[in-house]
């Protein structure tokens, strides 16, 4: 923590975020024909928004709250839960859900 | 930061050793944060479930969010890209917050707290403004006895309004505009527009002739606005996850600006300066970026994909 000079490294994190969510808009407004092919059953454009919300995640969680700067042991307390509760969750609910179908 | 020799120290089993560099009160937060961003995942999860199970009928949101404060028309993703906007400013005042407390700077610390606070307050008023559109409802739909909702279309494929459909294209509103019809009203409008029809929400929603649409009106009743049994963009489940979601991320953001006063009071009655830190503003910034981190996934779930 104690690394960091003036606040422009808040300001730099500021204008990726703003950025991204500002293409995560404009793509959701104008949605391209070219990315709404299907892959392994949704649109591409999907798989985009999903990827440039988990950066956008990544940036909050390891600058804003600090993650990036605590210690090994911090770091696998944190994150290990999370990486591998919720996409069990998720792939759990969603593959018991496809028999919903039936 | 515990060093080798410190860690070989016979005090290790003591006290002395610090194996995650972090306070017990900042451990404390981050251990509930992990349980709450476990929450939201089953929340959002769940949600998932839902859709897939209807996907050819969920209605989309882009045709549901369409308002703006000011703007007549269609305004699809505008006015949530704003709110996200406002919550990433604030958490960005959050982290200029702690930064300065970090510094002991306390009239730095003051101002970005109050910033923070605003911005909280200023994306809970935008909230309560997107559920009272969304309650007071839109165009009107027309509900089946099997509780099918079925929105009303030209014979150029248009969406039309109750408005549209009662009072003709020339005179009516492309939304209702706060006006309650009568489903005699709605009945004998659509009978008198033989080319007008009924079609289903989403994606791939079927469609249905004229006689049938008037059928399904007959048998059925109109809906305006949406709640918890009733709801004229589509599905309930659609405005249950849509209630439950939000509303639960705004009592988070809520209760956030509460806190974040409480420690804004502090400040300015000195109490962290006598204490000689501001742990406590970095401990509320852990859970204002939470906040913030859950909007994210919020807005591209339930707004976007």
């Amino acid at each position: 923590m104690a690394d960091h000079k003036g606040t422009w490294w808040i300001w730099k994190i500021f204008w990726i975020l703003l950025i991204i969510t500002t293409v995560e808009v404009v793509l959701g407004i104008i949605k391209p024909e070219i990315m709404l092919t299907q892959l392994f059953g949704t649109a591409i454009l999907n798989y985009v928004f999903i990827i440039l919300t988990i950066v956008k995640a990544a940036y909050i969680v390891q600058v804003f709250m600090h993650v990036k700067f605590e210690n090994k042991a911090m770091k696998y307390v944190l994150y290990l839960p999370t990486l591998i509760l919720i996409p069990y969750l998720t792939f759990i609910l969603l593959t018991e859900g496809s028999y919903l179908f039936q | 930061m515990a060093s080798t020799a410190e860690m070989k120290d016979e005090n290790h089993w003591g006290g002395a050793s610090r194996p995650l560099g972090a306070r017990y009160g900042k451990l404390m937060m981050w251990f509930f944060l992990l349980s709450d961003a476990l929450t939201f995942s089953g929340f959002l999860t769940a949600y998932g479930l839902m859709r897939f199970k209807y996907e050819k009928t969920w209605p989309i949101a882009e045709n549901v969010f369409t308002h703006f404060p000011g703007i007549e028309g269609d305004q699809p993703l505008l006015y949530v890209a704003l709110m996200t906007f406002i919550l990433i400013m604030s958490s960005v005042t959050m982290v200029l917050a702690v930064n300065a407390g970090e510094k002991m700077n306390r009239g730095a610390v003051t101002n970005w707290m109050l910033w923070t606070i605003i911005g909280g307050l200023i994306f809970v008023g935008s909230q309560a403004w997107e559920w009272y559109h969304f309650i007071s409802g839109d165009s009107g739909a027309v509900e089946t006895d099997h509780a099918e909702i079925l929105h009303v279309y030209n014979e150029e494929g248009e969406r039309l309004s109750f408005s549209q459909l009662v009072h003709g294209m020339e005179n009516g509103h492309a939304s209702n505009h706060g006006e309650t019809f009568t489903k005699a009203e709605v009945l004998a409008a659509l009978k008198a527009n033989e080319a007008y029809y009924l079609q289903e929400p989403g994606k791939a929603g079927e469609k249905f002739d004229h006689v049938a649409s008037v059928n399904f009106l007959e048998q059925g009743d109109i809906v305006q606005g949406a709640n918890m049994t009733h709801n004229e963009y589509g599905r309930k489940q659609f405005a249950n996850f849509f209630f439950f979601i939000t509303g639960f991320h705004g009592f988070h953001v809520f209760s956030g600006v509460v806190i974040n006063f409480v420690i804004f009071y502090n400040i300015l009655l000195g109490t962290y300066e006598r204490r000689g830190h501001y742990r406590m503003v970095e401990k509320v910034g852990l859970y204002w970026h939470f906040v913030d981190l859950v909007w994210v996934f919020v807005f591209t779930f339930f707004y976007l994909v």
